[in-house]
């Protein structure tokens, strides 16, 4: 009997599929935008995560700038860091293990007809270390090179690639806005990408080659410090506030008109934003749903009542109430899993697109899509309900006399 | 009450001061007034009598669509008043058969599905099914269109599929409300025929309300409604086997 009514409702939402479709519309765009929303939402969870792992580990970020105004806080009027800073943080906090300054701009980089725009990084042969790359090709930075500031940069992969295409680029010369530079290193490619950035497209050249040759200042933007295992993070940074502050001449009533950040807590919060945003577009998502099934209960009750007359014929051959309820149900549960399958198909498309577009990994999670396509016959059941009870309570004499 | 039928067979069925009444105070009506009849197996009645007379009523109760406000009704020897909607239904599925005035056939639905309907209910298996409606189809002259929807058939036509429908079960009783009534007069003398003939090849019991005497000639005896009770109740010999 349940295959029979299985058929029928196959038979019934198959026969007029434009107005079947239209039906479930809401299920499928609550469906999909569940599965959308969740597998961007852990594509770039996922991504937070491995990029507190490449940061590598002890890492705190100091910048100039007033406090609260996060780590791209830009240009401020604070008077700006420099590589003296960032000596004294290493000879005055023994915890602190290495430093390395950081200047980055972006410029457009020119290899015969080719041209891309890249962050360019001034800084020192530290920053491999902290930030955890290492060289597919060439050498780091000589101390020569690093005192003269002589231009001469490492690429990476994907820089590289655009550039000079695949392979080894050292000994290759490009322009970097005004200035020829000899590229000596590539590095290893790796899989990481900061907040949505590709890491692997990136210039790095000497600090001294940077700030002489293209930003035309001895600042330092930021300076990135790691500090041994065992101390803490608050307890550093209280270190280095101190010492900065001290440094800056700031007395006891002034704030603090520098930034020092933990990466690890920012790609923590940002996870926890990431989630935040996911429950609350899933909460959406929710409500689309249950709009979905209030259109199907809607549809399923103007169809009990096109349909009265059948339902009469059905009764009088000896349909039970069971059974005609069973039809109905059987037929919204058909429509909301119809409905449900087509979400997941429309939902698992446009993550895989968002993913893309993000560049973050595309991650579907099977234990979403079973739970949507449970949900969905969740759907067809509440909202097929009423619809089928009031079928299976018509007195069949009026049904058959009806129109 | 005849007593004399009983020693030779328990009646078909049987209405015991049967009344059906719509409405409540002044706006009382008696659809059904005290009625008492008896049907034996094997019957072909026709019921006839001015319009509101009840005749649908009777029909309906007798059908286990409706139920009397009092009386009693006995379906083969069981009292069948106090059943709820769903043994009813069963009572429907098993042993009767309905045909009515506007065929009432589910359109977008060829035929031979038609006719298999009640057997769906059944529970039968679809081979047995197709096998079994299709003979219903043979005897009532439609084999050749077994895969045509309603729509594509003519209105004597569409009855006989009815009819195929109503026996496709076996059941004992068929329950005809004006079958003919929407039919001309040539195509209904085919149904009427039809119906006799199933009447005495296949032992069929018919109840049927019908307006127009030459119908009710077909019958072996009429049972006449006026106001709700039961005017006249006459068997004509010359039908009787
Ligand atoms: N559902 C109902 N509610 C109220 N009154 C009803 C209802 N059904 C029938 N009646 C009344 O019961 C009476 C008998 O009706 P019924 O339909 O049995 O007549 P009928 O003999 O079949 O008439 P016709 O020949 O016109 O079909 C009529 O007076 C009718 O108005
Ligand atoms: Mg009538």
């Amino acid at each position: 009997m349940l295959l029979e009514a299985l058929r029928l409702a196959l038979s019934t939402v198959f026969r007029n599929k434009l107005r079947s479709f239209l039906t479930v519309l809401g299920i499928v765009i609550g469906v999909a935008s569940v599965i959308a929303m969740v597998t961007v939402g852990q594509g770039s969870t996922a991504q937070v995560q491995s990029d507190v792992a490449s940061l590598g580990s002890n890492l705190l970020m100091i910048r100039p700038g007033a406090p609260g105004r996060g780590p791209g806080g830009g240009s401020n009027d604070a008077a700006p860091l420099t590589v003296a800073d960032m000596d004294a943080l290493v000879r005055y906090i023994p915890d602190i293990t290495a430093a390395t300054p950081g200047s980055a701009k972006s410029q457009t980089v020119v290899f015969g007809e080719m041209n891309h725009t890249v962050q360019i990084s001034g800084t020192d042969n530290a920053f491999f270390g902290i930030r955890g790359w290492t060289l597919a090709f060439g050498r780091l930075f000589s101390d020569g090179e690093m005192r003269i500031g002589t231009p001469v940069c490492i690429l990476g992969t994907t820089t590289s690639e655009a550039l000079i295409g695949e392979g080894n680029p050292v000994g290759t010369t490009i322009r970097v806005g005004k200035i020829s530079c000899e590229v000596i290193g590539l590095l290893a490619k790796r899989e990481a990408s900061t907040f949505g950035q590709d890491d692997n497209d990136i210039v790095v050249m000497p600090l001294k080659a940077f700030q002489r040759r293209i930003s035309g200042n001895t600042n330092v933007q930021s300076i990135s410090v790691t500090f041994r295992d065992g101390a803490s993070a608050e307890d550093v940074t209280a270190q280095i506030q101190t010492l900065m502050r001290e440094r800056r001449r700031l007395t006891g009533d002034q704030n603090d008109d520098f930034n020092v950040f933990d990466m690890k807590q920012i790609s923590s919060m940002l996870t926890g934003i990431t989630g935040v945003l996911t429950g609350l577009l899933s909460a959406v998502a929710a409500i689309s749903l249950l709009v979905g099934g209030i259109g199907i209960m809607n549809i399923m009750l103007v169809s009990v009542t096109e349909r009265t007359r059948e339902i009469g014929i059905r009764m009088a051959v000896g349909a039970t109430e069971a059974q005609v309820l069973m039809q109905f149900l059987v037929e919204a549960i058909v429509l909301s899993l119809i409905g449900g399958a087509l979400g997941i198909l429309l939902g698992l498309g446009l993550g895989a697109l968002g993913s893309y577009a993000l560049n973050i990994s595309f991650l579907p999670d099977y234990r979403i899509i079973i739970a949507s396509f449970i949900f969905s016959a969740f759907v067809g059941v509440v909202f097929g309900y009423f619809p089928a009870r009031r079928a299976a309570r018509l007195d069949p004499i009026e049904a058959l006399r009806h129109q | 009450m005849t007593q004399s039928g009983q020693s030779v067979e328990a009646p078909m069925l049987e209405l015991r001061h049967l009344s059906k009444i719509y409405g409540v105070d002044e706006a009382k009506v008696f659809a059904l007034d005290d009625v008492s009849l008896t049907v034996r197996k094997g019957e072909f009645i026709a019921v006839m009598g001015p319009s509101g007379s009840g005749k649908s009523t009777a029909m309906n109760i007798l059908g286990c669509l409706d139920t009397p406000t009092s009386g009693h009704y006995l379906l083969f020897g069981t009292d069948v008043t106090g059943l709820d909607r769903d043994q009813r239904a069963l009572l429907r599925r098993y042993f009767l058969g309905f045909i009515f005035q506007g065929f009432n056939l589910l359109a977008r639905t060829t035929a031979l599905e038609n006719v298999e309907l009640p057997l769906i209910y059944q529970g039968i298996p679809a081979d047995e099914r197709r096998d079994r409606a299709m003979e219903a189809l043979t005897k009532v002259g439609l084999q050749g269109r077994a895969d045509h929807r309603p729509s594509e058939l003519s209105g004597g036509q569409q009855q006989r599929v009815a009819i195929a429908r109503a026996i496709v079960t076996k059941p004992g009783l068929i329950l005809a409300d004006e079958p003919t009534g929407n039919l001309d007069s040539a195509r209904g003398r085919e149904i009427m025929e039809l119906l006799v003939q199933l009447n005495r090849d296949e032992g069929l019991s018919v109840l049927m309300v019908t307006h127009e005497p030459d119908m009710a000639d077909y019958a072996n005896r009429i049972v006449t409604f006026v106001d709700g009770k039961i005017q006249s109740d006459r068997v004509r010999d010359h039908h009787a086997a």
